[in-house]
């Protein structure tokens, strides 16, 4: 049972936040780019000042799979080589949290274009 | 820029006809919280084995990228995104769509300067301004002694 109530846990959650960016796309006219941006600063602000790791606890996936999670884990991670490398870290440590996002995506984008045709947008 | 709240309500019904601000909640809602479900199903699973929490969270991330990365290939990822609005662009599936689908709609232009210079089109100032501020926090924690 714990686990159904996790999930319904991560669908409130991450439901919330998804509405959330609806509301600036339907209001503030910006653009897709501009809030995946906002996203990632604002889950970097929240993690950086210890507001994110409550939701993270309580919404599991609900509040990492969102682009705030990436953002929340980017902080996270910053923090964790400022105590491993001291000031080395707050220059490695960005990029290594942000490695498996994005090196995934990359080697699937290059992947996916050796394979597949754009589609024609009809 | 004064212009007052209803003229502002006027112009953004004109440059959006179709969009009903509660339906578009509401499919954001089902379809991102869908996403995040199941990413917690996944969590749940890989945890389950001898998985640390932040594997399980990398593995998550990374079978939601690769799922994501197929059904743009397919073609399927934008008929979903067109309903889910900001259901499937908030979650992770919105940054690894604006990767795959930019490295296949300008496969065109050749590799280097197409696939891969358009993949971080949307991409990397997400990057940019993500792994900036992560760093700046580094910076103040660092000399503010603050970890």
């Amino acid at each position: 049972m714990e686990i159904f109530l996790d999930i319904l846990k991560a669908f409130l959650v991450g439901g919330l936040i998804c509405i959330v960016g609806q509301l600036l796309i339907d209001f503030t006219k910006m653009t897709p780019g501009k809030v995946l941006v906002l996203f990632v600063v604002i889950g970097v602000v929240l993690g950086a000042l210890g507001l994110y790791e409550p939701i993270a606890k309580w919404g599991g996936a609900g509040a990492t799979v969102p682009l705030t999670g990436f953002g929340y884990n980017l902080a996270k991670g910053t923090k964790a080589a400022v105590i491993e490398k001291g000031l080395l870290g707050a220059v490695s440590g960005p990029f290594s949290a942000a490695g498996v996002g994005i090196m995934v995506a990359v080697l699937s984008g290059l992947v996916v274009s050796l394979f597949a045709k754009p589609k024609d947008k009809g | 820029m004064s212009i007052s709240k209803e003229e502002y309500d006027s112009m953004a019904k004109k440059a959006s006809p179709n969009s009903p601000v509660f339906l578009d909640c509401v499919k954001a809602f089902l379809f991102g919280g869908a996403i995040c479900a199941f990413g917690e199903g996944l969590m749940q699973w890989f945890t389950g084995t001898a998985m640390t929490l932040e594997e399980s969270r990398a593995l998550t991330t990374s079978v939601l990228i690769i799922i994501t990365a197929l059904l743009t290939a397919f073609g399927v990822f934008d008929t979903i995104a067109k309903h889910a609005g900001a259901g499937t662009m908030v979650p992770i599936t919105g940054f690894a769509n604006s990767i795959v689908c930019a490295a296949l709609e300008f496969q065109t232009e050749g590799r280097i300067l197409g696939t891969a210079a358009q993949m971080f089109s949307i991409a990397g100032p997400v990057i940019v301004f993500g792994c900036s501020a992560a760093s700046l926090y580094g910076f103040i924690i660092y000399f503010f002694g603050l970890y």
